[in-house]
């Protein structure tokens, strides 16, 4: 029968890394120390969406929205199977919230076609949020299962999903087109095959052509550069390895909702938290330190 | 949209299921209370359901002036689309200035429902509220009383306040336990509002096939003495260690998210932002780094007992006793020196 999968991916921060190399001497984080990775449980939703293609035959489609940079996922979700990919960056999209990114996202996912499942990782690992994928849901008019945990079956036009409560469980049943979010319990992402790596290692975005020419050549014309950056791109896309790319404008965004001016939510205030003892009574690791600590702590009734 | 409207009430969404409000909601209404007198309006209580008008009267109680009740067979199981469907018709005619959430599994998947239908802010797993001001100097504008949203972000490393200017309600999701539960007043008196549904089939478009609780396997807000285990515990195996000092003390284990993450301990043991907040007598930290978003879970507690091989270990910020040292070697002294004195 086969679907047609749109999987939304995002590049983020490592945050779960974060040592002291990450920090400035006055207890800031370093942002640009930070390795840039594909957002786990995305992983989760790619890994799904190509288990269902393998199962029911269909196609995978991968969306990011980000910096030229974020390419690296596009080409990431390339080795692990994907069958095409777009990037969404426009300086435009930039600050914007989770409801002006689900705005510019639910655009893209028009734009590339129709589709029967849009699949997200439940959340990303540096706005913790979860808000993006079922907000997407709703602006595309179709139901959402979240807390996908296991049990994807299709058939014909519905849908089964296991999805958890927290305290629990359920089975729901519905009708396609629906969007899923998915858990890191949900399944293993599959690692990058060596024959795709190969292939697509040399995938690029108009972006990334025209920075690699801007080395290229910098002192060549602007009208040179132009010429040899259509030139490649056109070589890329002859050999299946141009990465897609759309700006606010190509997907029909209405620019009143996206970036900093679209988001409803906005920051006030940041502190960086910045460490400083309060005191600590030091306890030295041995018998009499530790016979002494405990000694305390009945005295003062904090244990039995 | 909606317009914003100052006089408008704040809202705690009334999380129940089976007839049985949730500890979260509770806790909001709380702080939503202080959040209302402060603005000088009403506390209201949204209340979906089916035969659930008892728990109006607890929602009184625990501080709702108003409670604005959807009593309807198609609301006895909850599903987003029908709940987000009267939510947000519930929005726009009262018009509430501010929507509480908890945080819960539940709340996650309901509120960016309702804030992408109403387009209006949300902010997700808030560590707390306030009411201020805010300058915006690109707008050049001021606005006064906007609730603060705050919380850790950047994987815990900042504590960021975000505000909503005008793309209102200004909601908010909370996580359970991070607000502190009052005791209710059972003499309060509030108002019953009754609102019909008003659904229909297409705005449940999920059949719940099966349904299941799994018991929980542990209480952790209710633990006087708390062990946990963090990535430095090393292995599920040597976990073994946290259990047998937590036996030792008669205490509840837990463990940070990266050793759930890594599979060391379950999901329910979870303490952090991200799991459960707790506030016991006594915390032992055992290595746990101390990141924002555990010590957002813990650092209430009465004392706290730090145990690391790392001096620089941000959980010594906040320990009353601190261990320099391993845990293999620390916790088998800590369990003879509590035998020897019991």
């Amino acid at each position: 029968m086969g679907y047609r999968c749109v999987v939304l991916v995002k590049q983020v921060p490592d945050t779960k890394r974060i040592t002291g190399k990450a920090m400035n001497d006055d207890g800031t984080v370093n942002r640009a120390a930070l390795p840039a990775i594909f957002n786990p449980e995305d992983l989760n939703a790619l890994e799904l969406a190509l288990q269902v293609r393998e199962r029911y035959g269909g196609h995978v489609t991968v969306i990011t929205m980000g910096p030229p940079a974020a390419c690296e996922v596009l080409r990431d979700a390339l080795y692990r199977g994907a069958d095409r990919t777009i990037l969404v960056t426009d300086r435009r999209g930039a600050g914007s919230d989770t409801l002006a990114t689900s705005h510019i996202l639910s655009c893209a996912v028009r734009h590339q076609g129709e589709f029967d499942l849009v699949i997200c990782g439940r959340q990303a690992i540096d706005g913790d949020t979860a808000q993006v994928g079922p907000q997407c849901a709703e602006k595309l008019g179709i139901p959402q299962i979240t807390y996908v945990e296991a049990g994807v079956e299709l058939k014909d036009r519905t849908i089964r999903a296991r999805r958890n409560l927290g305290h629990g469980w359920e089975v729901v049943r519905t009708r396609l087109p629906v969007l899923l979010t998915v858990t890191a319990e949900a399944n293993t992402p599959r690692p990058p095959a060596a024959k795709r790596m190969m292939k697509y290692h040399r995938a690029r975005s108009p972006v990334e052509v025209q920075r690699e020419v801007e080395q290229d050549m910098p002192q060549a014309e602007e009208d040179a550069k132009r010429t040899e950056v259509e030139k490649r791109c056109e070589e890329l896309r002859r050999r299946g390895l141009l990465l897609e790319q759309w700006d606010l404008d190509d997907i029909g965004a209405d620019l009143a909702w996206c970036g900093l001016k679209g988001s409803p939510t906005k920051v006030h205030r940041i502190q960086t938290i910045v460490l400083t003892g309060r005191g600590y009574e030091r306890v030295e690791p041995t018998d009499e330190g530790i016979a002494g600590m405990i000694h305390a702590l009945i005295e003062d009734h904090t244990i039995g | 949209m909606i317009e914003p409207n100052p006089q408008g009430e704040v809202w705690v969404f009334g999380e129940q299921e089976d007839g049985h409000l949730s500890e979260v909601p509770l806790e909001l209404m709380s702080r939503a209370r202080k959040l209302a007198d402060g603005l000088g309006v009403n506390v209201g209580s949204l209340l979906l359901g089916h035969r659930v008008e008892p728990l109006a009267e607890q929602l009184i109680g625990y501080g709702a002036d108003r409670v604005y009740l959807v009593d309807d067979p198609l609301l006895a199981v909850y599903q987003t689309n029908s709940y987000a469907k009267v939510i947000c018709r519930m929005i726009r005619k009262y018009r509430p200035q501010i929507l509480l959430y908890g945080a819960t599994i539940l709340g996650r998947d309901l509120a960016p429902r309702c804030a992408s239908a109403c387009r209006c802010g949300l902010t997700a797993d808030c560590t707390d509220l306030e009411i201020g001001d805010h300058h915006d100097s690109v707008a050049k504008a001021d606005y006064r009383n906007l609730l603060l949203q705050i919380r850790p972000a950047f994987g815990g490393n900042i504590i960021a306040t975000i505000v909503n200017t005008r793309r209102w309600p200004q909601m908010a999701t909370v996580r359970e336990g991070v607000m502190p539960l009052e005791p209710p007043d059972r003499n309060r008196r509030g108002t019953i509002i009754r609102e019909p549904a008003d659904l229909v089939p297409t705005d449940l478009p999920l059949e719940i096939l099966e349904r299941h609780r799994r018991p929980k396997q542990v209480n952790l807000k209710a633990a006087r003495v708390i062990v946990a285990g963090g990535a430095g515990v090393g292995s599920k195996d040597n976990f073994r260690l946290i259990q047998d000092l937590a036996n030792a003390l008669g205490a509840a284990v837990a463990g940070s998210r990266a050793a759930v993450d890594a599979g060391f301990i379950g999901r329910d043991h979870q303490v952090g932002q991200t799991g459960t907040t707790v506030r016991p007598a006594l915390y032992i930290a055992c290595g746990i780094s101390g990141a924002v978003q555990h010590r957002a879970g813990m650092d209430q507690s009465a004392k706290i007992i730090a145990i690391n091989t790392d001096p620089e270990a941000p959980i010594f910020q906040i320990a009353h006793y601190g261990l320099v040292g391993d845990l293999n070697v620390v916790i088998p002294k800590m369990i003879k020196a509590i035998k020897a004195r019991s």
